[in-house]
């Protein structure tokens, strides 16, 4: 149980919270016309007259939209529609040219689904997924540029976006962190949307509200627009913490959009958008229902990926991961394909998946950086890995080549020779340097055969610094064992 | 001899093929009529020197043997149709200024066939009315006069401008669109051909939205064998507009060779509409007599939903109208009035750029959406259109066209039917029903009322059989031969 | 059915339009008489009526995912009321 429960003066409440994620399609065009769809360039340069709403312009859908929306769909474990309907969403806004936003309203291309959240106490809890609607993004304004103008910039104007709705099961910021990271996850194994939120590519509504254990759903407050997970999970401590202060002070919670506040870590009210919306939602006489067929839902089922699910069972059932390992290798898809690529390289899952976690991961999170820009390939993290097997160098020594490796790109075969690192596995060498050892220690020696035996690591301690760490232990041991007697 | 601006569009085409004359000459007089019909108002932007440049590429053509189906001929443009470098401004102060940057798909056809712009023709405002008096460019006068009565009368609209150049010989035809009846019925009342085709037949990109579900491009021709031209011209599917329909445009003009015998004729039984003058409803007796004597076989059949059409029609217009129109917001283009607000700007550049009619319309369909009433409004009227269309698809399983009459009286008064707009939209109550169900409708004069003013008579058709309707408003046509002329004539 | 001054000056809100008290009185007993006369269609018996959006009875038409329109900066401003920097300009927005 990973609920946050907030003790009240007045008993324990329970906190309610489901997410309204907007995930931009991956297309190279907008949903309904031909400009680019990319990211960051010249104002108004992406932009075509039907984005810019030109007088007798019209809409016609992008295949590869639907195509990831289904996808997305099949993903999420949900319901496709075979019928969608194209609305209108009407209001007034700078960045909104038309006037409304073409989306979906009653009916949505997908329906009823459920994602799998991996909770940080290993445990996994199911979401409800409500429904995912195709529909186009605004514009952007621009605030900061003059005194008492705003700009408007309409190259994201008619992007397309998934807007993916979940059912209110989530009961703190952390689930609902968990929840993120794990769609994130999914929508980038499908590559249909690249989750990238400092670029705007996936932002997140939340609905928050509080109730007594047992009672009915409390009024929600919409927090809008929260462009992190770490936020997300701040906006909604807070924003369960003021509900539950302002119903103990004798308040009540008007349902209202409320803004995250990411420099002082609080929510606000949008008086802006106090005034009643009232969106006269009706199909877009512009287009007609979107139809999809057996054979279309079928093509992409069969080209679906191996999504994180059922590949952590896979890691688990065929490398004998542990659960938690094989969470943290699946949570991003590269980590996963670099992880398998080591196990190729290395012909040993288990090393690979401790080299990949322990040492990789601290190497990048250290230098801030992501499994694509390791410095270590995959391939040559798996040679290594299987120098350590072959007995060539010793589990300590490899961490010595790993960090060399990380520091100038060499393969480890070329750092291991050129500091005379291979293991010493000669028998007659490893038994001059004990020889050494006993008859510089006699003292130590009298000690360890009148019983003292804690002195053994003494003299495996005093064996490995004599050979520099390159003697192999297991020799060592054996031996010694048998010089002491 | 008639003069150039008196012939037909098929007669000029003639006469251009055989070098009787040049483009040049043929645009040269009709740009000569439309200074003479200026009184009129047909037009609100004249585009001589454009029409002139046009016709004598189209002489150059011509020269060259690669002449296109309409190439030389002078047309009005109605100004709803989006004219590259040209001000277009659909009858509005909110597009005030507004020069597009590009050109609507069925224009593009037509000058791709060769044909000549004239100028933009006056519309009602956002092609919103009946009579043509919404206009922010002004009231567009009617050539005609009834007998022994001076007084200016209405071309009918929404395509007045396009209908009174038509008529007064401005031009040798001119583009139309129909919501509700926006081609048929000022067609009826100046006595000229108006199709509306089917819709999805014509694109509508390009073509400023007013209903987008019931817009239709259509040609407005002196006779029926002009429209079935045009209408080849204009027809065809166009990837940009998601509502086109794919299928190939049939030789329309050869289709009017064609026999109508044997073919039923469906008079639907609830057309006779209390009130209905009796100069209607004879006319409309004489158009079955007509139709009959051609071999035709006259139906009863039942639209029992139609009387609801007109209202029916009033929510759902209105609803998409207030959504079309709200990228009018003095940001993009058009008219800005500013405001210490965005939403001042808008509310003031809104107001002051919409008129009246257009306000009352927006106002209609922001209700029939809005939160509580867009079931009771809005979704009961997508059903009863249902209905509708159902009532013509089950009559077309008796009859192969339908006859009534176009509209429920000849022209009137400019100034009257203004107090009461439910009286104005009694107007379209017979053209209203072909939008709603999508099929294509066809006016054409069959006589003149007592007040020697023109009546027209409708032919109803199958979805995409545009060339059945043809074939059977050309038998009318030649069974009235209708040649009463109004009392202005330019180029006379 | 009567529509008060109250419930058009709502209306004429949500669609943006600055309307006079003179012509909210006029609005509201011409939206009068208009939904008096369309509250006939309440007395129609639609059954099981489909609603319909569309006389088009086709696929909706899909594009391909290609590139073929923008870099028209120049288009898109040039009939803008007030333009800066590549930028249509309104008054600011406070949110």
């Amino acid at each position: 149980m990973s609920g946050l429960l907030i003790e009240g003066s007045t008993g324990t409440w329970e906190v309610v919270i489901g997410l309204e994620v907007h995930a931009q399609v991956t297309s190279n065009a907008k949903l309904f016309s031909g400009a680019s769809a990319e990211y960051g360039a010249e104002p108004n340069s992406q932009v075509s007259l039907v984005d810019a709403a030109m007088p007798g312009m019209l809409p016609v859908i992008n295949k590869v939209c639907v195509d990831q929306a289904i996808k997305t769909g099949l993903g999420l474990n949900a319901v496709i529609n075979r019928t969608s309907v194209f609305a209108r969403k009407n209001y007034f806004y700078a960045d909104l040219p038309q006037g409304y936003q073409i989306s979906q309203y009653e009916k949505p291309i997908v329906g009823e689904g459920v994602v799998l959240v991996d909770l940080p106490d290993g445990s996994t809890k199911e979401v409800g997924i409500e429904r995912l609607h195709l529909e186009q993004d605004a514009g952007k304004s621009l605030h900061d540029q003059h005194p008492t103008r705003s700009y408007i910039d309409l190259n994201r104007s008619g992007v397309a976006l998934m807007e993916i709705v979940s059912r209110p099961d989530l009961r703190s910021g952390d689930e609902a962190a968990a929840y993120l990271t794990k769609l994130r996850a999914i929508l980038r194994y499908l590559g249909t949307c690249d989750g990238n939120m400092e670029e705007g590519s996936m932002r997140c509504d939340a609905n928050v509200s509080v109730r007594k254990a047992g009672d009915p759903l409390g009024t929600r407050c919409e927090i809008k627009n929260v462009n992190s997970i770490r936020f997300v999970k701040q906006a909604i401590e807070y924003e369960a913490r003021r509900q539950v202060e302002l119903i103990e002070e004798g308040g009540t919670i008007n349902q209202e959009t409320r803004l995250f506040d990411s420099r002082q870590g609080v929510t606000r009210s949008m008086r802006s958008k106090e005034h009643a919306h009232d969106y006269r939602y009706f199909p877009d006489p512009d287009l007609l229902p979107l139809v999809l067929t057996e054979e279309r839902i079928e093509t992409i089922r069969q080209s679906l990926p191996e999504l994180p699910d059922a590949k952590k069972q896979r890691f688990m059932e065929a490398y004998g991961l542990s659960a938690y390992d094989a969470g943290v290798l699946v949570a991003e898809q590269e980590t996963s394909g670099f992880y398998e690529q080591v196990v190729t390289a290395s012909g040993d899952a288990k090393l690979a998946a401790n080299w990949v976690i322990t040492e990789l991961f601290g190497q990048l999170n250290a230098a801030g950086k992501s499994i694509g820009d390791s410095p270590v390939s995959a391939e040559a993290l798996g040679k290594m890995i299987g120098l350590i097997k072959d007995g060539t160098i010793s589990g300590r020594i490899a961490k010595d080549v790993f960090a060399e490796m990380v520091a100038s790109g060499k393969d480890a075969e070329i750092i291991i020779e050129e500091k005379g690192l291979r293991q010493v596995s000669d028998t007659g060498a490893i038994e001059k340097v004990i020889d050494d050892v006993i008859a510089a220690n006699q003292d130590k020696v009298a000690e360890y055969k009148s019983g003292k035996d804690k002195l053994f690591g003494f003299f495996v301690g005093q064996v490995m610094k004599a050979s520099q760490g390159k003697a192999n232990p297991g020799m060592v041991n054996d031996l010694l064992k048998a010089k002491l007697g | 001899m008639t003069s150039l601006t008196g012939l037909t569009m098929a007669a000029a085409l003639d006469g251009l093929a055989k070098k009787e004359f040049s483009s040049a000459e043929l645009t040269a007089a009709y740009v000569k009529a439309m200074e003479q019909a200026r009184h009129l108002n047909a037009y609100v932007t004249e585009t001589p020197d454009q029409a002139l440049a046009m016709a004598q590429a189209s002489d150059a053509r011509r020269a060259k043997g690669e002449a296109g189906a309409m190439d030389g001929v002078p047309l009005g443009v109605k100004d709803l149709y989006c004219t590259k470098g040209v001000l277009t401004t659909a009858g509005s102060h909110i597009l005030d200024g507004f020069t597009p940057t590009y050109e609507s798909t069925v224009t593009q056809k037509l000058w791709d066939a060769g044909a000549v712009m004239l100028g933009k023709t006056n519309l009602d405002e956002f092609a919103m009315g009946s009579a043509n008096i919404t206009s922010y460019y002004g009231k567009v006068e009617s050539p005609w006069r009834k007998a022994g009565d001076n007084r200016p009368l209405v071309p009918g609209g929404s395509s007045g401008g396009s209908a009174a150049a038509v008529a007064a010989h401005a031009a040798i035809a001119a583009t139309g669109t129909d919501t509700g009846g926006s081609i048929r019925q000022p067609a009826a009342y100046t006595g000229i051909v108006g199709l509306k085709p089917t819709y999805g037949r014509c694109s509508r990109w390009g073509i400023i939205a007013y209903a987008s579900s019931l817009d239709q491009a259509g040609p407005m021709t002196r006779d029926v064998t002009d429209a079935a031209i045009m209408m080849g011209v204009m027809a065809g599917f166009d990837a940009k507009d998601s509502t086109s329909v794919d299928i190939a445009v049939p030789d329309y003009r050869a289709a009017l060779e064609g026999s109508v015998k044997g073919l039923r004729v469906g008079i639907p039984k609830e057309y006779r509409v209390e009130g209905m003058p009796a100069e209607i409803e004879q006319q409309w007796q004489q158009g079955i007599e007509w139709l009959k004597a051609a071999g035709m076989e006259p139906v009863e059949v039942s639209l029992p939903h139609t009387q609801h059409a007109l209202a029916t029609y009033y929510i759902i217009a209105p609803a998409e109208a207030s959504s079309n129109l709200a990228r009018y917001d003095g940001v993009r283009y058009g008219l800005r009035v500013e405001g210490d607000s965005l939403d001042k700007l808008y509310e003031n550049s809104r107001a002051a750029g919409f008129g009246a009619e257009v306000k009352l319309r927006v106002l209609i369909g922001t209700y029939v959406l809005s939160a509580g009433y867009y079931d009771a409004y809005y979704l009961k009227a997508q059903k009863i259109r249902t209905l509708i269309a159902e009532d013509f698809r089950k009559a077309y399983e008796q009859c192969d066209v339908i006859l009534t009459p176009t509209s429920p009286s000849a022209a009137f008064a400019i100034g009257e039917k203004m107090d009461d707009p439910v009286a104005m939209y009694m107007q379209d109550v017979f053209t209203v029903p072909a939008n709603l169900a999508g099929i294509p409708g066809l006016a054409v004069p069959a006589g003149l009322s007592a007040d020697g003013l023109p009546l027209g008579l409708q032919v109803l058709g199958k979805a995409f059989d545009e060339e059945t309707v043809l074939k059977v408003g050309r038998v009318i046509e030649k069974a009235a031969a209708f040649s009463a002329r109004p009392s202005f004539l330019a180029g006379e | 059915m009567s529509m008060d001054k109250a419930t058009v000056a709502n209306i004429a809100r949500l669609a943006r339009l600055k309307l006079s008290d003179d012509e909210l009185d006029l609005y509201a007993r011409e939206l009068s008489g208009i939904f008096g006369w369309i509250e006939q269609l309440q007395a129609v018996d639609t059954g099981d009526a489909e609603p319909m959006s569309s006389v088009v009875e086709r696929l909706l038409p899909e594009r391909e995912d290609v590139v073929t329109d923008g870099g028209i900066q120049e288009d898109v401003l040039a009939n803008a009321p007030d333009a800066a920097h590549g930028y249509y300009v309104v008054p600011k927005v406070v949110e």
